[in-house]
């Protein structure tokens, strides 16, 4: 699949209410992983005209998250995901602009998920923020009926 | 480095060195910003704790709909709430209102929280030094016995002296 047909597949499934509601979309696609864009905006801001340090951990979650379906999904794998932890180094202040973010794992095993990610605003070489994630991969069971 | 939701200079009347009182405070940094979007509201505080409510609110969650999983308030949420709860209770410690930036922040997830229930994220400063502040916090849904979430992190004053 190319990055286009990829990104057209991506974009077609919603994204939690949450991430839309701060304005969350899919920007474009990396190295075969879903990248993350959000506009700067009120609904982000925490210290006047710097990014609300909750919010950008929201969208690496969601980055790293995103990137993990998105590896599960061409295993072929039906799982269910639950995080177990996350942990978040803020490097540079987010500015009132547009910011990225993008997920990268580290190992998918059967039961437990490494996964980093990392945000970005006008310089790609230079996050802002790192993040690592620990998520339990439960197996989805046919409802009981 | 980023962020404290505390509107210093500027749009919101908080100046530095000022004393502060988190009931006054979350007035204001509950209304604007991630905070005031999220729907933060101030519960209790104390001399190095401070706990804030975040209601349950239908566009807050991680999966729409009515499968397995849904109507769970997503992660997202509860870091902006422990990150602001814990920051607010380094002020009730310094005294002086000084601007400072998370450095770090690790939530561990227990549990999901319930759906439909207020969350609680209370926030304590354990240590104090004269640039970093040290702190942890637990969030949860009435109990704080079944803890939907615990944090720990650190806090560094903007501008201030090295050491």
């Amino acid at each position: 699949m190319t990055a286009e047909e990829q990104l057209k597949v991506a974009k077609a499934a919603p994204l939690p209410p949450y991430a839309q509601g701060l304005g969350i979309e899919i920007d474009h696609i990396e190295h075969g992983m879903p990248v993350l864009g959000v506009e700067f905006s009120d609904r982000i801001q925490g210290r006047p005209d710097f990014l609300h340090g909750g919010a950008l951990s929201g969208l690496m979650e969601m980055a790293a998250i995103a990137a993990l379906q998105t590896e599960l999904a061409r295993r072929g794998d039906a799982v269910r995901l639950k995080p177990i932890n996350v942990a978040v180094e803020f490097m540079r202040g987010g500015t009132k602009q547009r910011t990225f973010a993008v997920g990268r794992v580290t190992r998918a095993g059967r039961r437990l998920a490494c996964v980093s990610a990392e945000a970005w605003q006008d310089n790609r070489d230079k996050p802002i923020a790192t993040a690592l994630m620990n998520i339990l991969l439960s197996p989805v069971t046919a409802p009981t009926e | 480095m980023t962020e404290q939701s505390v509107p210093d200079k500027g749009s919101a009347p908080l100046p530095t060195g000022v004393a502060f009182d988190p009931a006054v405070a979350s007035k204001l940094l509950t209304r604007f910003g991630h905070g005031g979007w999220l729907g933060m509201r101030y519960h209790a505080h104390g001399d190095g704790w401070v706990e804030l409510a975040l209601p349950w609110r239908e566009d807050l969650v991680g999966i729409a709909g009515n499968g397995p999983g849904s109507g769970i308030l997503a992660s997202g949420p509860i870091i902006s709430l422990m990150d602001n709860a814990t920051s607010m209770a380094v002020w009730t410690m310094r005294g002086p209102f000084q601007p400072q930036v998370t450095v770090d922040l690790r939530v561990d997830y227990m549990r999901a929280a319930m759906p439909g229930k207020t969350l609680i994220g209370r926030g304590e400063c354990y240590k104090l030094t004269r640039t970093i502040a040290f702190v942890r916090g637990v969030a949860h849904d009435g109990d704080i016995g079944d803890p939907v979430a615990h944090v720990a992190g650190t806090f560094m004053v903007l501008d201030g002296p090295a050491g």
